[in-house]
């Protein structure tokens, strides 16, 4: 019987030559990443372990950029907690402010992340990596402590999901939309505990900033893991990236899947996910006059290169209406340089944006734009569970780029034909 | 293992934000993060809940972030366990990870209503309703899991192999 990506990249990984979804391995990781949320909660329990040494310095990474710039004092305690870890360890992958990113923008960017590796890291989007055909799925912090002192974690093999998309998508529709809609399709408990495999011609022809965008909310959908099968777009971004060694894996025809669910993407409108459940997607034409305070476009979902693209492109020219914030945030300091380098962050500031240093920030209602009572944010980001970024009576409605850009000319969630 | 006490009941897709919000992220002191247990969900549970009682929720139990602070604050709060129809799996593996009893049990979260007693038994694999005289089956752990929840959670488990070179 054959194999999918994501089982052959387990078996490799615990040494064995098959496994079968609901076996439980133990695996070694590649890397293990965490932040300054969940990393202090780790170090403190491998400290507890009495281990003095993390199993690699070169394989642990660790990210300040939930909270920072530290937004208060307790912040900037945790922060430290990474710091002094990172360099009583010698850790060669830790990213200090001014040279650092959104850790799931930074870590392919950086190199880190190679096709057919295992990565586990204490952030629930750790799934973005999925992208680049690795296995790559968010635990906690005792999950990371763990790794971090012996290289290995332990996994349930998940059954996969096949998604199959067709055709060709309709002008402004990206990545966002494609995963919104299919996180409406499946809801967000549709593929708990599974791998959702997303393959087909429209996702060869998707970007890989449109792949990381849907790898990255495969945990919307209850996932442990996205992935997408290697082509030359994913050779191409690595190269001259990523500095040692790679496998390329896919899965085998006979591989035996959960399920199989074709999706004709040329259908697919621009989407916008409705409080509070990222399931709740829509067409933005069937939205209604829905009037916003804010709109964040940014993210580990939304922050590369080619979303700021497309939010320039239609805000360009425009100004944002007056009774609406726009805050834009890179995913990476080289995302920054690029976007400056390219005119976007001019358009942007032309524009009456505020544009800001990477950071999670608002995402998770951390800081950089927090929403008050009655408050309504349309985002770029993954989640609009309650209170997610701000107080609990503020409401976020998830869209993509396109979406964002032309709902921040308006003053309401708006369709891009409408400012272009 | 055996657990009783009275239930405080929720509804389906509880997401980690509910749990504990990330205001209160800035901390990982598991006292503070109880104070602020399920504040979005229930901004009046922290005040009301009770040592030794129970979390019954629907579908989806944890959904969302992987902050691990979302079980913790429940264990400091002082909840004995957490019954629901299913489970988000990082919320999953950190309850096991950190040794907070979970139960899985569609029945159990649709027949136990707020403020009913119920009874836990993991070794029969079952649920008493001491207030409605139901019983609901609860599926056991996998043999690994077992051996997790009895060393005392992950790191205990971590130890022991560190220690015995196995």
């Amino acid at each position: 019987m054959g194999m999918t990506i994501t089982e052959k990249i387990l078996a490799a990984h615990a040494g064995l030559d098959h496994v079968e979804p609901g076996q439980l391995i133990n695996a070694r990781v590649d890397l293990a990443l965490g932040n300054d949320i969940t990393a202090p909660l780790a170090i403190q329990e491998f400290k507890k372990l009495g281990m003095k040494k993390v199993f690699d310095p070169e394989r642990v990474v660790l990210v300040p950029d939930h909270f920072t710039p530290a937004k208060d004092i307790k912040s900037a305690d945790q922060a430290k907690v990474l710091r002094e870890f990172a360099r009583e360890q010698g850790l060669t992958n830790y990213f200090e402010i001014g040279r650092m990113g959104i850790e799931h923008c930074l870590l392919p960017e950086a190199g880190l992340v190679g096709p057919g590796d295992l990565v586990i890291g204490a952030d629930s989007h750790t799934c973005t990596y999925g992208a680049l055909g690795a296995f790559a799925t968010g635990v906690g912090s005792t999950d990371l402590a763990a790794a971090m002192a012996t290289g290995e974690c332990w996994f349930k093999v998940p059954e996969t999901i096949l998604f199959r998309y067709h055709g060709k998508l309709q002008p402004w529709v990206g990545g966002k939309d494609l995963i919104l809609y299919t996180i409406g399709r499946v809801g967000v408990d549709g593929a708990r505990y599974m791998a959702m495999e997303f393959t087909g011609e429209t996702i060869e022809a998707l970007s890989m900033d449109g792949r990381f965008t849907m790898a990255n909310m495969a945990i919307e959908a209850g996932g442990k893991n996205g992935i997408f099968p290697v082509d030359e777009k994913t050779l191409a971004y690595i190269q001259g990236r990523l500095k040692r060694d790679y496998h390329l894996y896919q899965s085998d025809p006979d591989a035996r899947y959960n399920q199989e669910i074709d999706i004709d993407a040329s259908k697919i409108e621009l989407q916008v996910a409705l409080p509070h459940l990222p399931e709740n997607a829509r067409s933005v034409r069937e939205i209604g006059d829905i009037k916003i305070d804010q709109v964040v476009l940014g993210s580990c979902t939304n922050g590369r290169l080619e979303d700021l693209q497309v939010a320039a492109a239609i805000l360009k020219g425009h100004k944002v209406h007056p009774e609406v914030r726009l805050i834009v945030i890179p995913g990476t300091q080289k995302i920054y340089a690029a976007a400056l380098e390219a005119g976007l962050i001019n358009v942007f500031i032309e524009a009456g944006a505020a544009v800001s240093t990477p950071t999670c920030g608002p995402c998770l209602g951390g800081h950089m734009g927090i929403l008050a009572r009655g408050e309504r944010a349309l985002a770029t980001t993954n989640r609009n569970f309650v209170g997610r970024m701000g107080h609990p009576e503020s409401e976020v409605y998830l869209a993509g780029p396109a979406v964002a850009a032309a709902s921040a000319v308006k003053g309401r969630i708006a369709a891009p034909e409408e400012v272009v | 293992m055996l657990i009783a006490g009275k239930c405080h009941t929720f509804g389906n897709d509880i997401d980690t934000d509910a749990i504990i919000p990330a205001r209160y992220l800035n901390t990982t002191d598991p006292g503070e993060l109880a104070r602020h247990c399920m504040e979005d969900a229930d901004p009046t549970f922290a005040r009301r809940v009770q040592a030794g009682e129970i979390i019954v929720a629907g579908k989806n139990f944890g959904c969302g972030s992987s902050r691990e602070h979302a079980p913790v604050a429940i264990k400091a709060a002082g909840v004995a366990a957490v019954i629901a129809a299913s489970f988000a799996r990082i919320f999953y593996r950190n309850a096991i990870n950190i040794g907070l009893p979970i139960f899985e049990s569609p029945e159990a979260a649709a027949g136990i209503r707020a403020g009913d007693e119920v009874k836990i038994d993991a070794g029969k694999g079952e649920i008493v309703n001491l207030t409605r005289g139901e019983t609901y089956p609860v599926a056991p752990f996998p043999p690994f899991m077992q051996e997790l929840i009895a060393a005392g959670g992950l790191m205990p488990y971590v130890a022991r192999k560190v220690k015995t070179g196995v």
